[in-house]
């Protein structure tokens, strides 16, 4: 066989051809590598834009001297010396309303410092900095703050502390905590999954083991997927027209006896993240079942099940690792829902814990939304600290998602 | 369904199907109680689809027709009456991949049979089942772990114990050792004559030899010029195999054909 019969190339002119071939793969290489480069850059950038607000200096004064009621220094006041101070120097009305919030008695040594701090020293926040100003620029902020606030303290504050965790709502950021909004976001999550799971799973197994595939079912499914990218505040009209007006008696809690609630409620909000997270659910719900084999329908068809014992029995206890995984991702998409939630009426500024789906409620994004609109720097800074908490919360719900998974991974 | 003459079960002009492309054509077919009868037959000629017709699977394939009779003694098994889950109890069926469910070896047995509603002794019924697959001695100190943890020979005599665990008449078996090692595929066909002592068994196969070795009798399809199935000779198997009737079969069965 001689080389005019073979029509490939041969000798130099193929490493010539080889050498260009590997040329072409590395620009490609080194694009999508610079692909990869630009989402870590910019993940990277939202972390430390986050952390940076969330930590740093911060100058602030007393308005009333804290000598002037007591003589112990603040870090060493105990509970007793505490009380004793409120009973003082605060009204009989204002410290009644005080031990109504919450009984004096049963309040924690730092909470009561806080009051103190908030109530009668009237603690007054003159500026704050980011941490990367903090660190770099340490020296010019305390000239900065020495000249124009002499009598100011300059601390370097944690915004997020445990404290922040488990303080509710308040006026003043210095004081102010995401427990509200937390348990918001909890009791929201919590009646949108209670709604969506059941309502979702059995709609994806009419749709994968019942329903006829004719056109009728084609045009749901399809509209099941648009749906799916429906902009959220579409849905937040939708939970305005029809849960807060159209349900107003039962989300509002009226037909169960509740009185001093109109349909603004934990309950319409949670209805509304159900329906948003509905088509999500459905679709993994389903991808979850058709991957369950076939021949495992058979195998119990061929000794006389019903197609309901079939699904019952084989098909959705072991779809279910697939349905809880997706459904978790669903509700961390439905943790970070804001324009929703300020369709259907959440709250701006509510210290009360929510205590039951008629409740008014806020939530973690919209504690956020509102503080970072707020003029004053404070807020931004705990604005970060609630996001950084968010992102924690999502973390912690994708992360049992990957767990839930890995633990139930079928192998056929 | 009483049933006196010497057959379990007899196709009148069965055909099959999908939409308008008739897969299987005018198959007359009188299977034997309590004897092996083997299908063969080219790729694609419709033998698993035949077989599947036999209790009902078919059922799910939303653009399958199936016309013509199924007769179990004098009953039609798709006349308008009779539910297809009735059938798939008295007509059970082993597949051509092992396919237990991904429970306990006890539960595999079992779980067919409490959903018929049995109500005897559970775990004789598992006992003897398995005893009856040959697979006791092997899994008798297992019977809590999975299935999924039998070998693949194991798991297929597993998937026969299961479907005499509901006591059919029949048991079809869709090329049920195709999957499994020569060794493994003697002990099924082992298994299979001591079952037919008290089943009547209709088996899809592939391989000649296992056909010749281990059927009564042989249904030799092969396709038409419209690409329809159906069933050119059936007969003895010895005779399938050394003085074929029709020249068709003894090239296929000689493997001068295909």
């Amino acid at each position: 066989m001689s080389n005019a019969q073979i029509p490939y190339p041969e000798g130099e002119v193929f490493n010539l051809a080889l050498r260009a071939r590997y040329r072409s793969a590395t620009i490609w290489q080194s694009l999508f590598l610079g692909a990869l480069l630009v989402a870590i850059i910019a993940l990277t950038a939202l972390i430390y834009n986050v952390i940076d607000g969330a930590f740093g200096y911060i100058a602030y004064e007393y308005k009333n001297d804290p000598a002037e009621f007591t003589s112990t220094p603040i870090n060493e006041l105990k509970k007793e010396e505490l009380l004793d101070i409120f009973k003082k120097n605060l009204s009989s009305g204002a410290y009644n309303k005080l031990e109504k919030e919450k009984p004096m008695d049963s309040r924690t040594q730092s909470e009561l410092l806080e009051l103190f701090l908030e109530r009668l020293v009237r603690i007054d926040t003159k500026g704050t900095w980011s941490m990367t100003d903090s660190l770099l620029n340490g020296a010019e902020i305390r000239a900065e703050v020495t000249g124009k606030y002499p009598d100011a303290i300059l601390e370097f504050r944690s915004w997020l502390t445990p404290q922040f965790l488990v303080t509710p709502m308040s006026s003043r950021a210095e004081f102010a905590g995401v427990r509200t909004a937390v348990l918001g976001s909890l009791w929201l999550v919590g009646i949108a999954i209670l709604f969506a799971l059941p309502v979702g799973t059995g709609a994806a197994i009419y749709l994968q083991e019942y329903a006829q595939r004719n056109w009728f079912t084609k045009v749901i499914q399809t509209n099941i997927n648009n749906l799916a990218g429906v902009p959220s505040i579409v849905y937040g009209m939708l939970g305005l027209a029809l849960f807060v007006r159209v349900l107003e008696p039962l989300t509002s809690g009226a037909i169960f006896g509740m009185t001093d609630s109109n349909g603004r409620t934990i309950l319409a909000a949670g209805l509304t993240m159900g329906i948003l997270v509905l088509p999500l659910i459905i679709i993994n719900a389903q991808e979850a079942i058709k991957a369950v084999p076939d021949s495992l329908r058979q195998a119990a068809f061929g000794v006389g099940a019903t197609r309901w014992q079939t699904v019952w029995h084989h098909v959705l206890p072991n779809a279910l690792p697939g349905i809880l995984t997706g459904s978790i991702l669903a509700l961390s998409r439905a943790l970070g829902e804001t324009a929703p939630l300020i369709v259907v009426g959440a709250s701006t500024f509510i210290s009360v814990d929510p205590n039951g789906p008629f409740s008014k409620f806020t939530a973690l994004p919209i504690q956020i939304y509102q503080w970072t609109t707020r003029a004053q720097s404070e807020f931004h800074a705990i604005a970060a600290g609630a996001i950084i908490v968010l992102l924690a919360l999502l973390l912690t719900l994708n992360a049992s998602a990957i767990l839930l998974r890995n633990r139930f991974q079928r192998r056929w | 369904m009483e049933n006196n003459n010497n057959y379990a079960i007899e196709t009148n002009n069965l055909s099959i199907r999908y939409g308008n492309f008739t897969a299987v054509k005018d198959v007359n077919m009188k299977v034997e109680r309590q004897k092996i009868t083997a299908i063969i037959g080219p790729s694609g000629c419709g033998k698993s689809t035949l077989l599947r017709a036999f209790n009902r699977m078919n059922d799910f394939v939303p653009s399958c027709r199936v016309t013509g009779k199924l007769l179990l003694g004098r009953q039609n098994l798709y006349s308008k009456d009779i539910d297809p889950v009735e059938v798939r109890r008295k007509i059970g069926m082993v597949f051509q991949k092992p396919n237990p469910f991904p429970k306990s070896i006890y539960e595999n047995i079992a779980w067919g049979a409490r959903i018929n509603g049995f109500k005897g002794n559970m775990n004789e019924l598992v006992e003897q089942s398995l005893r009856s697959a040959a697979l006791w001695d092997e899994v008798k100190d297992k019977l809590q772990q999975s299935a999924y943890a039998l070998s693949g020979g194991q798991q297929q005599r597993l998937c026969i114990a299961r479907t005499i665990a509901i006591q059919p008449e029949i048991i079809l078996m869709d090329e049920p050792a195709s999957a499994l090692d020569p060794i493994s595929t003697l002990r099924i066909e082992e298994l299979m004559q001591e079952l037919k002592k008290n089943y009547t068994i209709l088996i899809v196969t592939h391989n000649m030899q296992q056909a010749a070795r281990a059927s009564d009798y042989t249904a030799m399809m092969m396709i038409d010029d419209q690409r329809a199935g159906g069933v050119i000779e059936f007969a003895d198997t010895k005779k399938i195999f050394t003085r074929p009737s029709d020249k068709r079969t003894e090239d296929y069965v000689t493997g001068r054909f295909g």
